[in-house]
């Protein structure tokens, strides 16, 4: 500390010695979020149906059979907040929700109810895919993905060579990505998603990262990655995955909150309600 | 997550209640605006769009150039034999009217898929929905500015009398395209929810093609001027045309093509503020 100049004392200097980047702070607030999904049907989206029912009126509504819609109470009374530095894990059966709640971070479903306010950057990377072309170039595919991810054309010109070189890939970056093998596409894929930091990132299932000989170079990169995102909120079914990379988890079950706490306690609650 | 099947008010009019609160009408010009920004994206899903149609095909997208000019010919020389008409004149009439009339009711058309298309896109990506109604917009003036090159051929060809008037064809599309904008946000969203409304309007234009002067002139239909002044879609047609042979833009045309997009802006952002948040739960 004594090596700063003085005029370096102080917030910045603080910030750098907590490992965050110097203009963020981001933080997450959910409070009272319900989602519900009306279940159509191909009779409910048909036009014809509603006028004919808006035609007849309250008869069919009395009727009842017809008038009844399902309901999908997706999430209920959600609370939580987080904030710089929170790594946190959401566990729970299939439906529980969690796919559901990050959609809700992520901004892509607004609820029914309730107030959501995200502070920082937010980057859902549930396929790391999304958005490749399989007719385009590897090249054409890097710029795409940057696009997806939020940057400028020239932003992803300026990251092009240091990702071609991380993915290994060489000339075939000229050809389109079809010819490639499913690993060299998931390179592509990792390459590009990595080299963004977001200031809060929404994962489904981790980040897949193709063949073996790839792996621990990928592993690197994708430690150094997270280690600069400020808040993470990943959603996954491996136990190893959540409490290798989250300090704190979530239980969810029925759309709702079941436990929030240290990663531990809450898997071990989560392992004693699936009978372990 | 529970499922319950609960006597319910229709959802459509409880989400309207949830969505006509005041900030979401700040919330929709925000994605319009935002969606804007966005351009170098949609630009490019645009591009690609065009170019998956016609991949790995010798002439590529200038397949789109060739079946307009194959179009035009053959209806050109038929119709101009039924009519009775100096091919002289009808041929580039033709030409300037198709290449109009495939701008707008692609506009129209694709504009009913653009959420319906782009549904793994909207429920992984947190961008402004407003992306996917510009980006079919661009592919759609992609292919104008393929489509173009037929009627300058036959222009030039026939020998049209091309003058400065042509310069109004640039706001003509301008106009077009902001129409374009809001029909794409409003019958897409429409689309999202009603699965069948794509197939309504695609009948519905079908009719449009036949009753809007494209292969007949307006002085064809004497006596019924109404049935040709109520057509919105004469206006649209005739604010560009009029330039590309080169007679000058008429006033009531535009004040109806200006009226429309008014209209049309209002009752989009209305339904845009109500129900844009329920797009990614209807795709």
């Amino acid at each position: 500390m004594g090596n700063y100049p003085v005029f370096l004392l102080g917030l910045p200097v603080a910030h750098r010695l907590l490992g965050l980047k110097e203009t963020l702070v981001a933080s997450i607030l959910l409070e009272n979020v319900s989602v519900s999904f009306p279940v159509y049907n191909s009779s409910t989206r048909s036009i014809k149906n509603r006028l004919i029912q808006s035609a007849t009126g309250g008869q069919i509504r009395a009727d009842g059979a017809t008038q009844r819609i399902s309901i999908v109470q997706a999430l209920q009374n959600i609370n939580l907040s987080l904030k710089s530095g929170d790594r946190i894990g959401l566990v729970g059966h299939n439906g529980a929700g969690k796919t559901t709640l990050l959609r809700v971070l992520g901004g892509i479903y607004e609820p029914n109810c309730g107030r959501v306010s995200v502070d920082g950057s937010t980057v859902p990377l549930f396929d790391i895919s999304l958005g490749m072309n399989q007719e385009s170039t590897g090249y054409e595919n890097i710029i795409l993905r940057g696009l997806f991810l939020g940057l400028t054309r020239q932003q992803i010109k300026s990251r092009l060579d240091e990702i071609a070189e991380f993915t290994e890939l060489g000339d075939f970056l000229d050809l389109p990505i079809r010819t490639y093998s499913a690993g060299m596409q998931m390179r592509l894929a990792f390459a590009v998603s990595t080299s963004v930091v977001p200031d809060i990132l929404l994962l489904d299932e981790g980040i897949g990262a193709g063949d073996a000989s790839f792996l621990q170079k990928a592993r690197e990169r994708l430690k150094h990655f997270t280690d600069q995102v400020s808040i993470i909120v990943l959603s996954s079914h491996s136990e190893e995955l959540i409490s290798g990379m989250c300090s704190q988890a979530l239980l969810m079950e029925h759309g709702q909150i079941v436990k929030h706490g240290p990663t531990e306690e809450v898997l071990a609650l989560y392992r004693a309600m699936r009978g372990q | 997550m529970s499922t319950d099947t609960q006597q319910v008010e229709s959802p459509l009019i409880s989400q309207l209640r949830q969505g006509m609160r005041r900030e979401n009408i700040g919330n929709a010009l925000r994605d319009i605006g935002a969606g804007w920004k966005r351009r170098e994206l949609w630009m490019t899903l645009g591009l690609h769009d065009v170019r998956q149609r016609y991949r790995r095909s010798k002439l590529g997208p200038f397949w789109i150039t060739i079946s307009m000019g194959v179009m035009v010919l053959a209806l050109g020389l038929l119709y101009g034999q039924i009519f009775g008409q100096d091919i002289h004149e009808y041929l580039p009439f033709l030409a300037a009217g198709f290449v109009i009339w495939g701008l707008i009711s692609t506009m129209i058309l694709d504009g009913c898929q653009a959420f319906i298309v782009a549904e793994g896109m909207i429920r992984q990506l947190n961008a402004p929905v407003s992306i996917y109604a510009y980006r079919g917009l661009w592919s759609v003036l992609i292919a104008f500015a393929h489509n173009i090159w037929i009627f300058v051929a036959v222009a030039l060809w026939f020998s049209v009398d091309l003058n400065w008037n042509f310069l109004w064809l640039l706001p003509a599309v301008v106009i077009l395209l902001i129409n374009g904008l809001w029909m794409s946000l409003f019958f897409g969203l429409l689309s999202a929810r009603f699965r069948d409304v794509p197939l309504i309007i695609g009948s519905i234009v079908q009719v449009l093609f036949f009753i809007t002067p494209v292969i007949w002139r307006p002085d064809m239909l004497p006596g019924r001027a109404l049935l040709l002044h109520l057509n919105p879609f004469y206006h649209m047609i005739e604010i560009a045309r009029a330039p590309m042979l080169g007679h000058p833009p008429e006033l009531n045309n535009w004040l109806v093509v200006i009226g429309l997009a008014l209209l049309g802006w209002a009752i989009t952002l209305f339904f845009y503020s109500a129900y844009r948040w329920r797009i990614a739960y209807w795709v």
